[in-house]
C-alpha cells in the first residue's frame, strides 16, 4: 500500500492530532456528554487509521505495530476485569460494583470507576480495530508479494 | 419529526436497494454509506446522540475497508443465474416476506406512538441514574453500572474478532 500525494501528506499529521485528542476528549467526558469508552476508542483508532492510509504501509514496521497494538488491547481488557474484581478487596461480593466515592455529580472527577471503566474500554476498542486494521494491511502486502 | 424520520427512512431503503442491484461494485458500496449516514441521522433526530458518534465513526472505518476490498479484488458484480432453484428460492422468500408484514401489521396496532412507549424498569433507571451511579450521562451510567456484563461481553467480541482476524489473515508461520 502506497503513500498520497505530498498535499495529504503535510495535512493529516496536523489533523490527526487534532482527531487524537478529541477521541480522548470523548473518553475522559464519557461519564458526562454524550460518548464514552467505545465512541472515543474508534475515533483513536480512526486517528492512526487516517495516518497508516496518508504515508502508506512502508512508512513503519508494520509486524512490530500489530504486535504493540494486539498486546494493548489485551492489556486493556485484562484491567477491565481486574477493576471489576477489585470490588473483593473492599468487601462487597458483587462482580461490577461502583466501590470508590460517587462524587459531585457533574464534576470530571466524579461517578466513582465508571470514568476507569471508560478509559480502558477505550483503550481496548481502539487497540482491537487497530489490530484488525494492520493485520488486513499485512494480508494485502504479504498475499501481493 | 416523524415526517424527517421517514424521508430519510426512505432514502436510506433506495440506497439499499440500489446497492444490491448496481452493476459496479464500488457504487454499491457508496450506497451501503448512505444507509450508515442515514441512521446517523436518525440517530440525532431521535435524540441518541451516543449512537450516532458509534455509528459516524464506526460506518466510516467499515467504509475504507469495504473500499479498499473492492478495489483490490473486483468491481464487477458476479453473473446471477435464473434455475429452477433460484425461482423456488424467491418464491419461499416472498411467502415468508407476505407473512412477516401481514404480523407487522396485526402487532402495530398495539404499540404506543413513537417515544411514549415507556417500561417500568427503564423509568427506574431514567429516574435514579444519577443518585445511584453518580454518571451525570445516563447512557454511561447504566452501560458501566447496571449492564457492565452487557460491555464486558461486548468488549470480549471485539478481542475475539481482533484474534480472529489475525489468526485466520496469516500467510507466514512464526519463526
Amino acid at each position: 500500500m502506497e503513500g498520497m500525494s505530498t498535499i495529504v501528506k503535510r495535512v493529516t499529521p496536523l489533523l490527526a492530532g487534532l482527531i487524537f485528542l478529541y477521541g480522548i476528549y470523548i473518553i475522559l467526558h464519557g461519564h458526562l456528554t454524550p460518548g464514552g469508552g467505545f465512541a472515543g476508542g474508534a475515533i483513536i483508532a480512526g486517528a492512526f487509521i487516517l495516518l497508516i492510509l496518508a504515508f502508506g504501509s512502508s512508512a513503519l514496521n508494520l509486524k512490530k505495530e500489530v504486535a504493540g497494538s494486539s498486546n494493548t488491547e489485551s492489556i486493556a481488557l485484562l484491567m477491565v476485569v481486574v477493576l471489576a474484581l477489585m470490588a473483593l478487596l473492599f468487601g462487597t461480593k458483587v462482580f461490577f460494583f461502583n466501590y470508590l466515592p460517587k462524587g459531585e455529580p457533574g464534576e470530571l472527577l466524579s461517578a466513582g470507576v465508571i470514568p476507569l471503566y471508560n478509559i480502558f474500554i477505550g483503550i481496548e476498542v481502539a487497540g482491537a480495530i487497530l489490530t484488525i486494521f494492520l493485520a488486513l494491511v499485512i494480508f494485502k502486502e504479504e498475499s501481493s508479494k | 419529526m416523524e415526517l424527517t424520520i421517514s424521508i430519510i427512512l426512505g432514502f436510506m431503503i433506495i440506497g439499499a436497494i440500489y446497492a444490491l442491484h448496481a452493476k459496479d461494485l464500488l457504487s454499491a458500496v457508496m450506497a451501503m454509506g448512505i444507509v450508515g449516514y442515514g441512521l446517523v441521522i436518525c440517530f440525532l433526530l431521535l435524540k441518541a446522540p451516543d449512537l450516532a458518534i458509534v455509528q459516524i465513526v464506526v460506518e466510516t472505518i467499515t467504509l475504507v475497508i469495504m473500499v479498499a476490498v473492492v478495489l483490490d479484488s473486483t468491481r464487477e458484480e458476479l453473473a446471477i443465474t435464473l434455475d429452477r432453484r433460484a425461482i423456488l428460492q424467491m418464491i419461499a422468500g416472498f411467502i415468508v416476506f407476505a407473512g412477516l408484514f401481514y404480523f407487522f401489521i396485526l402487532a402495530i396496532e398495539h404499540l404506543d406512538p413513537l417515544g411514549a412507549h415507556t417500561l417500568r424498569m427503564s423509568e427506574t433507571y431514567v429516574n435514579g441514574a444519577v443518585e445511584l451511579t453518580g454518571s451525570v450521562n445516563l447512557v454511561t451510567g447504566v452501560l458501566f453500572d447496571f449492564r457492565a456484563y452487557d460491555t464486558l461481553g461486548e468488549a470480549v467480541i471485539l478481542y475475539t474478532a481482533a484474534l480472529g482476524v489475525l489468526t485466520l489473515l496469516r500467510i507466514k508461520g512464526k519463526k
